[in-house]
């Protein structure tokens, strides 16, 4: 896709993170958000996978370790067509395979269960390390949050991945700046993050997370690095292309009713339309 | 009688010795058998596969939970890993890295969970695990063996490979008597084992208790009380059948671990018979208490785990 595509795909992206929401009455619209761009560049671009063959053995794989910001992803995985778009008002459904947060054994094109902050790096190495063993090139993208990475776990396993040098990983974190309680650097801050990830053998990357040439040189750089695993650090705001959630604490966690889902979607049409002029 | 005679002079070997030796003939049969450790390598016994298969062997330093999605992500790969470490460290530390990351998704995982319980001995009370079944039975899928000597320990190495989802071994730091050195000796998962039959009380005991319970059953043989003592090495699936059965025929049931009487193999058995043959049941274990520093044997003594301790509460019991 060229980029005005991938604009107009992660329009939709955004529009079915707030209906699939309004539809579950409960959800996390802010970091969903915030990561649409990237969802959108990883399933469109990035990552060598099949919708008619999800378990192929030679796929790249995606671990969503901010899981609670699943709505996204579900967007993303339905566009690229691994199962109906349809499908993505079930959300949070009793019985519907799209579970509150990502489920591998349920939804297809999800690579990994998460949602408890701070354990889906680690798996992600552990899917790195297994390409390494067995000399196979897949490679292995895991999405964290700012606010997750104060999980100490996030931190072990920076270390193993560093030290053994799991250059086909690529860790994104999605700096949108704020977590349930606040600014990240108000509650608890884990800044800075390039200095910090560079300590523990990172090779960093420092992007706009919504500004596609950027995504799109950052994953690029990352495959030519050698010996390190990358960490690309996305600024991005919270609640992006709603008006009423950008930046915005409160809609970290909650659905939006009628009347803020009608103003929610005219936001998204309203882009829309700007990016046809 | 008991179906294993002389049990005087046995040669003693721990079970995680027999958890290290059966990886390495895993290990030579199937490759993707990979082995996990977090610093612990020389204790859990892994250190021959790491020499037979060193490119196979991950030390992961210390970070347990760090290890436990390790081994989640190389299973999710076709990996079949074995990640090993101290009973307190993996399903306490740890014990939501295994629920979410290895349960949930039913991951091919296999736990090697060494120095359970209080035969830790001179360490002392954090790093005796008597919580461990209680914890890892509550996880959905998650199967418990818990073998009696390294014979078993062996074959259930064997047995978690041969399942397809995450097994928690529990297994021991201190040397036990080899009771199943033997050729007509078959571990079956999910099945106990009767190692002696008797019409008056049933004793259900797993891990290093089995020895002592079967001791234990002989000193009340000489006053004429007949005891059945089963070797429960699978804790869960627990083998209902035989368990009711044994408890229909002997109308007394005692159950003997080296865990907390809250939430293991006594509690599992006091659930089944509940609802399908209400029996009344003396569970002999940790009483509710933290362990202590001493000699494994003292402590197992101390805490009347021993073949004179299970004795003494069978007798006051019956009484």
């Amino acid at each position: 896709m060229n980029i005005p595509e991938l604009q107009k795909m992660t329009l939709q992206v955004r529009k079915e993170i707030i209906k699939s929401l309004h539809s579950a009455g409960a959800g996390h619209p802010g970091g969903s958000l915030s990561a649409a761009e990237l969802f959108t560049y990883l399933y469109f671009e990035e990552l060598h996978v099949d919708p008619k063959n999800p378990q192929m053995a030679d796929r790249d794989r995606f671990v969503l370790s901010k899981g609670h910001t699943a709505p996204g992803l579900y967007a993303a995985l339905a566009f690229r067509g691994f199962f109906p778009v349809e499908d993505l008002m079930t959300l949070r459904h009793t019985g519907s395979y799209l579970q509150g947060h990502p489920d591998m054994k349920q939804t297809p094109g999800v690579d990994m269960s998460t949602g408890s902050l701070g354990q889906g790096l680690s798996v992600a190495v552990g899917m790195a390390l297994a390409a390494k063993m067995d000399g196979r090139d897949y490679r292995v993208y895991a999405m964290c949050g700012d606010g997750e990475i104060q999980e100490g776990q996030i931190w072990e396993a920076a270390m193993f991945a560093g030290y053994h040098k799991l250059d086909n990983l690529v860790v994104i974190v999605d700096n949108n700046r704020l977590q349930i309680d606040g600014y990240v650097e108000d509650v608890c801050s884990p800044y800075p993050l390039d200095k910090k990830f560079e300590a523990f053998h990172f090779h960093t990357i420092q992007i706009d997370g919504h500004n596609f040439e950027e995504i799109a040189a950052a994953f690029a750089e990352a495959k030519s690095v050698k010996g390190k695993p990358t960490l690309i650090i996305a600024r991005t705001v919270k609640g992006k292309g709603v008006s009423f959630m950008e930046d915005e604490v409160s809609w970290h966690g909650k659905a939006p009713g009628d009347a803020e889902f009608e103003i929610a979607m005219k936001d998204l049409e309203k882009a829309g339309e700007a990016l046809c002029q | 009688m008991s179906v294993i005679q002389n049990r005087k002079d046995l040669p003693r070997v721990a079970t995680r010795d027999g958890y290290g030796k059966g990886l390495v003939e895993l290990g030579r049969a199937d490759e993707r058998i990979v082995v996990l450790d977090a610093d612990l390598a020389a204790a859990t016994r892994t250190g021959d596969f790491m020499k037979a298969f060193p490119e196979r062997h991950i030390n992961c330093g210390i970070a347990e939970a760090n290890m436990a999605g390790i081994a989640a992500g190389l299973a999710a790969c076709g990996k079949i890993p074995f990640m090993s470490t101290f009973a307190m460290f993996v399903a306490g530390r740890a014990f939501e890295q295994v629920r979410n990351s290895i349960g949930y998704p039913h991951m091919n995982v296999k736990i090697g969970a060494t120095h359970a319980g209080i035969s830790v001995g001179e360490d002392g009370a954090t790093h005796q695990c008597n919580e461990d079944i209680a914890l890892m039975r509550l996880i959905p899928g998650m199967l418990i063996i818990n073998p009696c000597d390294s014979i078993e320990a062996e074959a259930a190495v064997r047995a978690a490979y041969e399942y397809d989802g995450p097994v928690y071994l529990r297994l021991g730091r201190l040397a036990v008597p080899v009771l199943n050195d033997r050729p007509d000796y078959k571990f079956e998962l999910g099945k106990a084992a009767v190692l002696r039959e008797g019409s008056d009380l049933s004793i259900f005991a797993t891990g290093l208790c089995v020895v002592e319970a079967l001791d234990a059953a002989d000193r009340l043989a000489e006053e004429g009380i007949e005891a059945e003592v089963v070797n429960v090495h699978t804790i869960k699936p627990l083998d209902t059948e035989l368990v009711a059965s044994s408890a229909a025929k002997t109308g007394r049931v005692f159950t003997v671990e080296e865990h907390s009487v809250i939430g293991g193999l006594g509690a599992a058995v006091c659930e089944a018979l509940s609802e399908t043959c209400p029996t009344k049941v003396t569970r002999i274990g940790i009483y509710d208490v933290f362990g202590e520093s001493g000699p494994a044997l003292e402590l197992l003594h101390k805490y009347g785990l021993d073949a004179e301790g299970i004795y003494h509460k069978i007798k006051e019991s019956i009484n």
